[in-house]
């Protein structure tokens, strides 16, 4: 039991850095990730990591493959097209996905440009993300501070936020918080995602940020219940997936995300909250 | 009458001299390709200044994932010679000739060489040709001796420069050779071995006895598993693997994470498909192989 559970632990370091690792970034994103799934944005990952490509790029052509300039030029980018598009579809009749995805596809195609007008040909988001298998000082600093971050600031822009998902017509009567707090709650999107990327690779930030929100969504009804559930389910997958990747030689991100969609797969079926078994099984009507 | 019999006779000096005049002009250069910055060091040196050559992949760049620009087709349209390695490295070589038209003659560098296998990074288990076989000077020498012979196919008129620059330049590479080879007898002979993330040294381990072990699985394209780096880690520790090297192309913190965590030490940067720029270490051949023995020696000896 002990060989099977906890010795790839103590016998490597760099297992234990990545459990550590995934853990900060379960409780960085998960919380983010449910109020992503509320307000119908759970594809922002995906656009967001192929958008931030013209910001590596421009940080590539001045300071060459320095991880900090693509880092950095990447977090530049991505809050400009996430709180422009945001600002977009706020003042425009256009919806966030789509000003989003127009954002996001010009970012692509610019950055593919700038690219490509440099000459080589590495692949500069290839070097940019990172593997759950690698992460030293400086990337465990940074994820650990992001989720610290994100939970001062969640916490701080946390009932207008709350509001908004829910009934943004009665908060825009009684308060001006709205705007300003989703603008706030995608800039902490951003940084998550950036982050993870360059920590633990777009595979695991993304879908340890989506996957377990939706998951949640089946055992709870409450946003505070999702959240505790979301950041469970998060770090049980980072740690049954570690352990797949290690026992049967399985890539590590793939692994994570395979058992935290597993974990999905029998909430559909099982899950008190509108499960699927739930729907089918014969109800009482409520009776006085 | 007399300025129309004066510009007549202008008009007819001129021409007289006309080709006195051409002959000021230099003969044009052999306009030639040459796919990777390698190649195009090995050309140069052979070709001198009666050749042109242009590099398609860069210094620092991936021959094998290359993509070819629209430059990339008219420069060969343009080209009397292509010069590519063969041997697998240039998946897109082919369809690349064939969409620029031009007659443009193919010289196969590697024509001769005796090749070994590798396992293929995309497909693990399966063998496929190793087409590194430049990291021997052995190999190098018989690369040269095609590019000579394809120099004098396409321009019989410098077959004499050829055969003086080709002889000059293996002169060069037996030199290399003999420098290659005391490097490598310096190091210990249980401490000849390393760790490098590129299949890429396979000619050189061959032809100098030392071992090159990658770790498996970790490639530029597939993800590693936690029990490939484990395994990585308990070798480097069973075998008492001294150094562990990193690759000019591709990201390092996997390596640097396998080193702090079994003590190894972690080598300069090798140059295996590339050359550096030309202020860098490895910017020909014969500097590239110098810049890598320097490295193993640092790394290996004592």
């Amino acid at each position: 039991m002990y060989a099977l559970l906890i010795a790839p632990f103590s016998d490597y370091e760099f297992m234990r850095r990545a459990l550590a690792g995934i853990f900060a970034l379960s409780i960085g994103a998960a919380p983010i990730g449910v109020l992503l799934m509320l307000r119908r944005m759970s594809l922002i990952g995906d656009a967001m990591a192929h958008a931030i490509l013209p910001g590596a790029a421009i940080g590539f052509l001045f300071a060459g493959l320095s991880l900090f300039a693509l880092a950095g030029g990447g977090l530049i980018a991505g809050f400009v097209i996430a709180l422009g598009a945001g600002v977009l579809a706020r003042l425009t009749q256009v919806k966030e996905d789509a000003s989003l995805a127009a954002f996001f596809l010009i970012s692509l195609a610019l950055g593919v440009t700038i690219v490509s007008m440099r000459g080589t040909n590495v692949d500069l988001l290839h070097f940019l993300f990172g593997s759950a298998l690698a992460v030293d000082d400086p990337t465990l600093l940074l994820i650990v501070s992001i989720a610290s971050l994100s939970q001062i600031i969640l916490a701080l822009i946390w009932r207008p936020l709350v509001l908004e998902c829910v009934d943004p017509g009665f908060l825009r009567s009684v308060s001006r918080a709205g705007g300003p707090a989703h603008i706030v709650f995608l800039a902490l999107v951003v940084m998550n995602l950036v982050g993870g990327f360059l920590a633990l690779g777009t595979l695991l930030a993304v879908g340890l940020m989506m996957l377990p929100a939706v998951t949640a969504r089946f055992w709870a009804r409450d946003i505070s219940s999702m959240i505790v559930i979301a950041c469970g389910c998060a770090a049980v997958s980072g740690y049954a997936g570690l352990l797949a990747s290690y026992h049967a030689n399985l890539p590590s991100g793939p692994a994570v995300i395979l058992v935290a969609g597993v974990l999905y797969a029998v909430s559909v079926i099982v899950g008190p909250v509108g499960g699927l078994i739930w729907l089918r099984a014969p109800r009482r009507h409520l009776e006085a | 009458m007399l300025t129309r019999r004066m510009i007549a006779a202008a008009v007819f000096a001129f021409t007289i001299a006309a080709p006195a005049l051409a002959q000021d002009k230099p003969p044009e250069k052999l306009k030639t390709v040459a796919t990777f910055s390698i190649l195009g060091d090995l050309v140069k040196n052979v070709g001198g200044d009666r050749v042109e050559v242009t590099t398609l992949v860069g210094p620092n760049g991936d021959a094998h994932v290359y993509s070819p620009t629209p430059a990339d087709v008219q420069t060969i349209s343009h080209a009397r010679l292509v010069f590519i390695n063969g041997l697998g490295l240039e998946g897109w070589m082919t369809r690349l000739v064939a969409a620029a038209g031009g007659n443009a003659a193919t010289v196969t560098a590697s024509t001769g060489v005796k090749t070994l296998r590798m396992e293929d990074e995309n497909k693990p288990g399966h063998m496929i040709t190793d087409p590194h076989a430049w990291q021997s000077v052995a190999n190098a020498k018989i690369y040269v001796a095609n590019i000579r012979d394809g120099l004098i196919k396409a321009d019989p008129a410098g077959k004499s420069v050829y055969e003086a620059n080709a002889k000059s330049y293996l002169a060069q590479l037996d030199d290399l050779q003999a420098e290659v080879k005391s490097a490598v007898a310096k190091i210990p002979a249980e401490r000849r071995r390393i760790i490098t993330t590129h299949d890429a040294f396979g000619y050189f381990g061959a032809a100098y006895g030392m071992a090159f072990i990658s770790p498996e699985g970790v490639s530029t394209e597939t993800e590693a598993s936690a029990k490939d780096v484990a395994k990585i880690i308990d070798q480097i520790r069973k075998q008492k693997i001294p150094a562990v090297f990193m690759e000019n192309i591709s990201d390092s913190r996997l390596m640097q994470q396998i080193a702090r965590e079994t003590g190894a030490k972690i080598g300069g940067t090798l140059y295996s498909d590339a050359l550096s720029k030309a202020d860098g270490p490895a910017a020909t051949y014969i500097d590239m192989m110098r810049n890598n023995i320097r490295q193993f020696g640092a790394a290996l000896v004592g």
